[in-house]
């Protein structure tokens, strides 16, 4: 489903040196989520 | 707390204040104060963003809870990072393009005014009793361990923020939640290394961690389907994520921080600042409660960490009961000592089967001793039924007291107090902008000046602020208020993310399907609450969003309502 009025965006520039869209950005903070949640799970595995 | 306490605690706390106070002095015209100088940065807003969320019982708890029960708790926030991004993406962008200054001025836009009014009323109702226990859990943990008189604790902290929020306003706000979460990070570092400093000669912190993981103190992550858990990774990732999504997506408090940035692209980093640094900030925290309980295996520990209470029972009729309660888990806890210093021998000898022998011991003596713990809260509620036994909150402040060096103490009772006065102000600020915006200048008084708004808004800012001290004072219920606030979030979050939800993504629905859908809706939600259908009130959020978009879809077929979106919404 497309918003009522959701104005385009997503295809601006974050103005970072990385990463260079908001796409980017996005996986960037999936993929320190992924690499929490997989610290957390190695920390409790040692300390287990 | 000694002199040197008391001038770290005033020095800090008036410090901010005043420098929030004289920095914004001079933003008179509306946008300014509802909005700010539109020169904030993103890191301002990420921080400002997360001082808000953080209250004082954010601090003073979960320490405790790390404690209890672990660093589980950490999953709830696994679903925080998605709801932000959606934010980023579908809310964000509509609100700043709207140059809008509440969520619920979209609703108007989107829908029609007795809806934006609808949305205004549920987060004013909310809020406002939100702001009242905001002030008044901690203000009743601090003042029960310190001896502060209650009602002076509460006023005192109130009237300060009343002061910068009404002469700065937004910005003094956000400013100020700079310095204050400053202070709050400061404080936790301090006490995480003076605690393991203080860890007896020869444990190191791989010493510490295995003991507290012995304990099943570090048991971060469960992946089990297992729907009667409380916190797993599925309950965090979907419950977190739609707690949040009405959170940070629909409540003013939160709204108004992000809001604040100079531009789109700063709104969007604090968010994603937020993003990032949620689940690390609640690890530490969580990481630090379970330390405290490996530092207490090692010190003399209460058997009830509300000394206050402890030492006004065991001097009443029911003392000598609760004194030889007290004289048995100091055995046990002895017991359980002497194993954990044979398990970590053991474990430093490379022995692996004397190292599991005296674990089963010191797990199986931390059994005995829970279990005398659970029988002197019997005893406690035997005695005194108005006694309050939950102790967890008192762990943290128990600690600080008992082992922090003078200065280093102030320092981490100023952390509470920058802590409910960080998100106290954004809720003075949101509730104030939402009575202006969405109530005063829609309905009361339209073409006003600038100035007249201003005004309004800083005395809105004072009404709001003397009823929420006003709330506090009045209310008598222990941490069961904690408990309450949670429950009318969630009898009144689910309508208005369902709104919003309507708003951006159904189209064909008109306004008058959208608000009465919400009405019925929010009735039912009600009447769900107080029929006790068995459902626990933590459904109530997700169910009362379903059924206020499906109520809307029924209503919009049956109506056939015409109500379109504004076109100034719809470009």
């Amino acid at each position: 489903m497309k918003p009522v009025d959701k104005p385009d965006t997503e295809s601006e520039t974050t103005g970072l040196p990385w990463p260079h869209s908001w796409r980017g950005v996005y996986l960037f903070v999936t993929g320190v989520f992924v690499l929490w949640v997989g610290l957390l799970t190695l920390f409790m595995k040692l300390f287990a | 707390m000694t002199p040197l306490d008391y001038v770290v605690l005033f020095g800090t706390i008036l410090g901010i204040a005043a420098y929030g106070t004289w920095r914004t002095r001079d933003r008179r015209d509306l946008h300014a104060h509802l909005k700010g100088a539109g020169s904030t940065r993103w890191f301002t807003i990420g921080l400002s963003v997360m001082a808000t969320q953080a209250s004082a019982i954010t601090f003073l708890s979960t320490p405790g809870q790390g404690f209890e029960s672990g660093i589980g708790f950490v999953q709830n926030y696994f679903g925080a990072p998605f709801a932000l991004m959606l934010i980023c993406i579908f809310f964000l962008p509509i609100f700043r393009r709207l140059n809008v200054y509440t969520a619920y001025e979209y609703l108007g836009r989107r829908f029609d005014a007795k809806t934006r009014l609808l949305g205004a009323a549920l987060f004013l109702f909310q809020r406002g009793i939100g702001a009242g226990i905001t002030i008044y859990a901690p203000a009743i943990v601090l003042s029960t361990v310190m001896g502060w008189p209650l009602d002076l604790t509460i006023i005192c902290s109130g009237l300060v923020v009343i002061v910068y929020t009404v002469v700065g306003g937004s910005d003094a706000v956000s400013l100020t939640q700079r310095y204050q979460i400053g202070v709050i990070f400061a404080g936790m570092l301090a006490a995480f290394f003076v605690m393991l400093a203080r860890l007896p000669a020869g444990l190191t912190l791989t010493d510490a961690l295995t003991v507290a993981g012995g304990f099943h103190k570090l048991e971060a992550v469960d992946f089990s389907l297992d729907f009667s858990k409380r916190y797993t990774f599925w309950s965090g990732m979907f419950g977190g994520m739609f707690l949040a999504l009405s959170y940070f997506g629909t409540d003013q408090t939160q709204v108004q921080r992000y809001l604040h940035g100079s531009s789109l692209r700063e709104s969007r980093l604090g968010l994603m600042f937020n993003a990032v640094f949620k689940i690390p900030m609640q690890f530490f925290i969580l990481v630090l409660g379970a330390l405290i309980f490996v530092f207490y295996q090692f010190q003399p520990q209460p058997v009830f960490f509300n000394q206050t209470v402890w030492n006004r029972e065991v001097q009443a009729a029911g003392g000598p009961g609760l004194r030889g309660l007290e004289q048995e888990f100091n055995a046990v806890h002895a017991e359980k000592q002497q194993a954990i210093g044979h398990w970590l021998a053991a474990r430093h000898g490379g022995d692996a089967t004397a190292e599991a022998a005296a674990k089963a011991e010191a797990r199986a003596a931390y059994d005995r001793s829970e279990a005398v713990r659970a029988r002197t809260k019997a005893a406690l509620t035997a005695a005194n039924p108005a006694v309050a036994t939950k102790d967890s909150d008192y762990v943290f402040i128990t600690f600080i007291l008992n082992y922090l060096p003078h200065g280093v103490i102030g320092l981490l009772v100023a952390v509470f107090f920058a802590a409910t006065m960080s998100s106290k102000a954004g809720e003075l600020n949101a509730l104030s902008s939402t009575t202006l915006v969405d109530v005063y200048r829609h309905v009361v008084r339209r073409d006003e000046t600038d100035h007249h708004y201003v005004v309004a808004s800083r005395w809105f800012t004072v009404m709001w602020g003397v009823i929420a001290i006003a709330f506090a004072l009045l209310v008598k219920m222990s941490e069961n208020l904690i408990e309450f606030g949670n429950i009318v979030g969630s009898i009144f979050y689910g309508v208005p993310l369902g709104l919003f939800l309507i708003a951006f993504f159904l189209k064909r629905i008109g306004g008058t399907a959208a608000f009465w859908a919400a009405v019925l809706t929010q009735v039912l939600v009600i009447a769900a609450y107080f029929g006790d259908i068995g459902v626990s009130y933590l459904w109530l959020n997700p169910l009362g969003c379903a059924a206020c978009v499906v109520l809307a879809l029924v209503l919009q077929a049956v109506l056939r309502d015409d109500t379109r979106p504004a076109p100034a919404a719809e470009a």
